[in-house]
């Protein structure tokens, strides 16, 4: 049984922080991204977050990142494989992406995007570029072309710590 | 009756649970991130509960200010804290962690993908990211979803050429990059009796390739032997009957020299296909296939010629450069014509080292060839050491002569 997580928490906008913005316009990905496609290596020895936001997905389509502000990235599967590289799931966040959908995603991409408070929904539906798509975590469905998916609930822990923002906030709360 | 990652998780796959970390640790790159997290959550004190490491590998020496400086922070935090630290030149995480540190039934978390590679002991090794790593720090446990289990059952002996590596890349071409995603591959049968340390270290390394969150071997008298030389009692485990989710059987003497082909790994080609392809460069090293053995029989190969392309070498910790240096294998490899690079990751992952230029081939015994990895528009071939050191001294794709 899914745990019911506060609403208000869920539906804050996880970018602008801005209260009720669950929806964005999709932008269509292929299967099986990489971390190295999301933000390349040679991006990666700073600590400056814009940069990673500024370069990603460079080596896919250089014109990509700024379309992405309010988007919902709709990929194929296994999205996130390769390096453990958090700074891919930052790159996502700090463009503005409001959530990323895949049929799956890579474990430890998943675990990173959970932590740093970027939703990950894992459903398999057909994408339209610039289509709007809608959802609700704390619900469990999402709407794109007119038609509602069920998706598949997170584990109470990862509710939390979505919640919370993210996993520095989680055990800043718990600590 | 339980697979091993359930017996070391103690819980039935599918279930979440909470678990102690035995061992944790994060190199040059993810630890600065590590580091950042850690001071977000206003945390001051490591738990007691976990040996952690920071072992630097990534850009070793510092390529330039912005990394000295990250590096700096980093490594005086590792030290004010009273983890084990090692520095530059000591080696890559991953092989440190495998000369006598990481043992059977173990759980050891690393801040990087390729930490599956300990499951050649045994352990349940994973990967996680920094955030996970700073929680982990903080609290000694993570989460985990007890994964279930992808048998590889393997049998026969090598014949030809083919080593660990064309094994590895066979399994990856058959399952696929996502083939075995949430799930922990184990190798089991026969055939692991003809399987030393480093080969294990190997297959287990590549696992993640296939999307696996672990690849575990168990250990036998070979791990216990190991173990033994550099001081450690381990026991073997003996595998129960158990459930997979999904069976691949492999004879060892049907395996064939192999390259994965741009940009993916698990478009993997005889290397007779590619046979004759020109390259400009050849790496050999990693947590892949950077240990003594590889280093020695990459030597035996091109003893007494020349490379004709430039050719990198670097050994994957201080421990393997020296044994080279002891036994005649790193003059081998120097008078082929061959340049010898700091223990660690190496060109690799497109710092230094060996970037390549735009267009440019490489052919490379390393783990990943995605799109841009060594340098923007370099195209990347993996293959195994004997297909990279019969590429060394054509100038061009070769395959193997029989060991």
């Amino acid at each position: 049984m899914m745990q019911k997580v506060p609403e208000a928490s869920l539906t804050v906008d996880p970018v602008s922080g801005t209260p009720g913005k669950n929806t964005g316009h999709a932008v269509c990905l292929p299967a099986d991204i990489d971390t190295d496609v999301v933000i390349a290596g040679r991006y990666l020895r700073t600590k400056d977050r814009s940069i990673w936001g500024a370069h990603v997905f460079e080596d896919l389509d250089p014109g990509l990142a700024p379309r992405l502000r309010g988007s919902v990235i709709v990929a194929g599967k296994n999205f996130g494989c390769g390096s453990s590289r958090e700074q891919a799931a930052i790159a996502i966040k700090e463009a503005g992406v409001v959530a990323v959908i895949a049929p799956s995603f890579a474990r430890i991409f998943f675990r990173n995007a959970i932590n740093i408070g970027l939703p990950l929904i894992e459903c398999d539906i057909t994408c339209t570029d610039g289509s709007s798509v809608a959802f609700s975590l704390a619900e469990g469905w999402i709407e794109t072309a007119g038609k509602r998916h069920e998706i598949r609930p997170l584990s109470l822990r990862m509710q939390e710590i979505l919640a919370a923002g993210g996993l520095v906030e989680y055990w800043r709360n718990h600590k | 009756m339980s697979t091993l990652s359930e017996r070391i998780l103690g819980a039935p796959s599918g279930n979440y649970v909470d678990r102690k970390v035995d061992r944790a640790y994060a190199h040059d790159g993810t630890g600065v991130l590590a580091l950042e997290a850690w001071k977000c959550m206003g945390a001051d004190r490591l738990s007691d509960k976990t040996e952690f490491s920071i072992l630097f590998d990534h850009i070793v020496p510092a390529n330039n200010g912005t990394t000295a400086n990250l590096q700096h922070e980093l490594r005086e935090f590792a030290r004010s804290s009273f983890m084990h630290f090692a520095d530059i030149g000591c080696g890559i995480c991953h092989q440190l962690m495998s000369e006598g540190v990481v043992q059977p039934g173990e759980i050891v978390i690393g801040a990087d993908s390729h930490s599956v590679t300990l499951g050649a002991f045994g352990a349940f090794a994973t990967g996680v990211g920094a955030t996970d790593m700073a929680a982990i720090w903080l609290t000694g446990e993570t989460w985990f979803r007890v994964p279930e289990s992808v048998g590889i059952h393997l049998s026969g002996q090598f014949s030809g050429a083919a080593e660990a590596k064309d094994l590895a890349l066979t399994y990856v071409g058959k399952l696929g990059t996502d083939g075995a995603t949430y799930q922990a591959l184990e190798f089991i049968g026969d055939g692991m009796r003809h399987l030393s340390m480093d080969e294990r270290l190997v297959l287990s390394n590549l696992s993640v390739e296939a999307g696996a969150k672990a690849g575990l071997c168990y250990a036998d008298e070979i791990t216990v032997r190991y173990l033994k030389e550099r001081g450690h009692a381990a026991k073997p485990q003996i595998p129960e009957p158990c459930t997979y989710v999904q069976k691949l059987d492999l004879d060892l003497s049907d395996i064939i020299p192999l390259v994965a082909v741009p940009h993916r790994v698990d478009t993997v080609r005889p290397v007779q296909d590619l046979a004759g392809l020109p390259i400009d460069q050849v790496f050999i090293g990693t947590c892949t296939n950077g240990r003594y053995s590889d280093l020695a029989r990459f030597a035996r190969i091109v003893k007494g010629k020349k490379v004709t392309v430039r050719t990198i070498v670097i050994p994957a910790s201080a421990e393997i450069l020296e044994k080279t240096i002891r036994t005649g294998v790193l003059a081998d490899i120097i008078e082929a014509g061959c340049t010898i690079g700091t223990p660690g990751c190496g060109p690799c992952i497109g710092y230094h080292m060996g970037v390549l230029g735009e267009g440019e081939v490489c052919i490379s015994t390393a783990n990943r060839n995605f799109k841009n990895r060594m340098g923007v528009g370099g195209e990347i071939y993996l293959s195994s050491v004997a297909t990279a050191a019969a590429s060394a001294l054509e100038g061009e794709i070769a395959v193997p002569e029989a060991a």
